[in-house]
């Protein structure tokens, strides 16, 4: 398996390091939030509960042996194939967008 | 039939032509009082003791594919109850004290061979966790020694004890620990199942549950629909999937985990050792293969099939601890896929679905828990409530903060 680094090029997985599901978003933790049983449920998915799909599958690989970044892939689980590589940054930086 | 040395003389004299089929294969029954999803060591001892400890025979057991190509034939046939938390040791214990009865249990030779379970450790911090990890086992009354460098060396003289970096300096041992033949553990509970009235039915894979108000009241299958009372997963690596027909989301992700076997040699290595400076482990087959393993691969997979870096991990570590592994060649290499959970222990529990339980999550270890798990998992099913060997084994102890997490390695499934 070889992913295709945004900044390297193509390299060995062995030269990245996983983290796993990309699609996760961080519950708000603004100062002064109520500490009820919606925030601990949302935290509670966060940290543990995963979709853990058969098929392609949106997931943080940093480079950690080449140039330290982060970046999202996207790959089949099934098959391994990988379908497309972004930098973390861009991805989170387009999240935030569309959020506010 | 029951298998004994009188049938054995009886059919080698009459050719061996009179053996029979070891179980039924009858069509779905419209409905039962138990279905079981996963026909793998799990789903299989569960029926085997729902039929035999709790009177319940309207049981069927659902596989998509045959019996024993999941992954309780693809593992590395190791089972040992050295653990060290509380909600996990009394449980592995049970294991392996059904392991030691179950042949005369289950009438089948399942070839379990106590030849003991040797864990080396390389530094002076890594004695003190197995000496901690030893006395832990025997306060719940389970058989651990600890071993120093001669003791050890006296028993597996051919490991590499001077490595410049990992110097071996002794070892953790449960001698009651040991092998077992994966395949003949599918092959005999099925077997002893079916002759108490469960119907094993392959080629039947899920693909739909149906819940009508919060309950759980069948499942659709390739082989059409069948009504349940009760309905407990046992998927294994498919868990999530499964799960997710009834709307459950898990703590779980599933991974590869590879195996491989070398070239049959004459008898080396009489018991189970484990490198403690890398992740591999090593035994031998009743055939004369060298079986190992090493770590899962580590990122979501549904493949059954890893890739090469984790290939050259193991054979680096098999190589740091016997050199002379390296005149050998590998013959043969696989793949499983593993429910790999939050904090690296397993489920068995009720879910938040009635009639719906839930068997998952064992990681890379849960050949050895198969007897266990299956009577507790029937338990669980039968009394609608946990058996004290399992009481910790919760679903929700992600929410409440119980986790059983052995190594310390947080909610990250791959470090488990
Ligand atoms: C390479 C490798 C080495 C291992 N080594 C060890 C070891 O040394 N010691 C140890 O204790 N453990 C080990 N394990 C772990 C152990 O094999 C597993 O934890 C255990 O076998 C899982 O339980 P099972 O036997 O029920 O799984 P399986 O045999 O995988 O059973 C699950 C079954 O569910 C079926 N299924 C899935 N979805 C559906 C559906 N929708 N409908 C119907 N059926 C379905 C599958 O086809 C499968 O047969 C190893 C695993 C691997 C892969
Ligand atoms: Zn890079």
């Amino acid at each position: 398996m070889r992913i295709p680094c945004c900044y390297c090029g193509a390299r060995g997985h062995e030269e990245f390091t996983y983290l796993g599901d990309a699609t996760l978003a961080r519950p708000s933790t603004e100062i002064g939030a109520p500490a009820d049983d919606a925030t601990a449920a949302a935290w509670h998915d966060y940290v543990y509960v995963r979709d853990n799909p058969s098929g392609r599958h949106r997931e943080l690989w940093q480079h950690t042996g080449g140039c330290r970044a982060w970046l999202v892939v996207t790959r089949d689980t099934r098959t391994h194939e990988i379908h497309g590589v972004e930098a973390a940054r861009d991805v989170a930086l387009a999240r935030e967008a569309t959020h506010e | 039939m029951r298998y004994s040395l009188t049938t054995l003389l009886g059919q080698a004299l009459m050719g061996n032509r009179g053996w029979r089929q070891a179980w039924r294969r009858p069509d779905p029954k419209p409905d039962y009082d138990v279905v079981i999803v996963g026909g793998g060591g799990h789903g299989l001892a569960t029926a085997y003791y729902l039929a035999k400890e709790h009177g319940l025979s309207r049981v069927a057991v659902l596989e998509k594919g045959w019996i024993g190509n999941g992954n309780v034939g693809r593992n590395t046939t190791i089972i040992r109850s050295n653990y060290l938390l509380p909600g996990n040791t009394p449980f592995y214990e049970w294991s392996l004290k059904l392991w030691e009865g179950l042949e005369q249990d289950i009438n089948y030779n399942a070839m379990v061979s106590q030849r003991g379970v040797l864990n080396l450790y390389h530094s002076d911090g890594q004695r003190d966790a197995y000496a901690r990890r030893g006395n832990a086992m025997r306060m719940f009354g389970v058989d651990s020694d600890l071993l120093d460098r001669e003791q050890v060396r006296a028993m597996v003289p051919y490991l590499d004890f001077d490595n410049a970096r990992f110097p071996i300096q002794g070892g953790l041992i449960q001698r009651r620990g040991g092998t077992v033949r994966h395949d003949a553990v599918a092959w005999g509970y099925a077997r002893a199942a079916d002759q108490r009235g469960v119907d094993i039915i392959e080629n039947c894979e899920v693909t739909g549950i149906d819940v009508i108000d919060g309950r759980a009241v069948g499942v659709m299958t390739t082989r059409g629909p069948i009504k349940a009372k009760k309905i407990g997963l046992a998927a294994a690596g498919n868990s999530s999937r499964v799960a997710a027909m009834a709307g459950l989301r898990l703590p779980i992700e599933s991974h590869v985990l590879q195996a491989f076997v070398s070239e049959g040699v004459k008898p080396l290595i009489d018991n189970v050792v484990t490198f403690g400076a890398g992740h591999f482990y090593i035994s031998q087959s009743d055939k004369g293969g060298l079986v190992f393993g090493g770590d899962i691969d580590g990122y979501n997979s549904y493949a059954w099939r890893g890739n090469l870096p984790m290939v050259e991990d193991v054979a680096e570590c098999g190589m740091a601890l016997m050199p002379m592994l390296g005149r050998l060649r590998m013959l043969r290499s696989w793949g499983g896929l593993m429910d790999m959970s939050m904090d690296g222990s397993p489920i068995i529990d009720r879910t938040p679905v009635d009639g719906l339980y839930l068997n998952a999550g064992w990681c890379y270890g849960g050949f050895k828990a198969t007897p266990a798990s299956g009577w507790c998992f029937a338990h669980t099913i039968a009394r609608n409530e946990p058996h004290a060997f399992n009481a910790a084994m919760r679903l929700d102890r992600f929410a409440s903060g119980r986790l059983i997490d052995e190594k310390g390695a947080g909610a990250q499934p791959n470090l488990h």
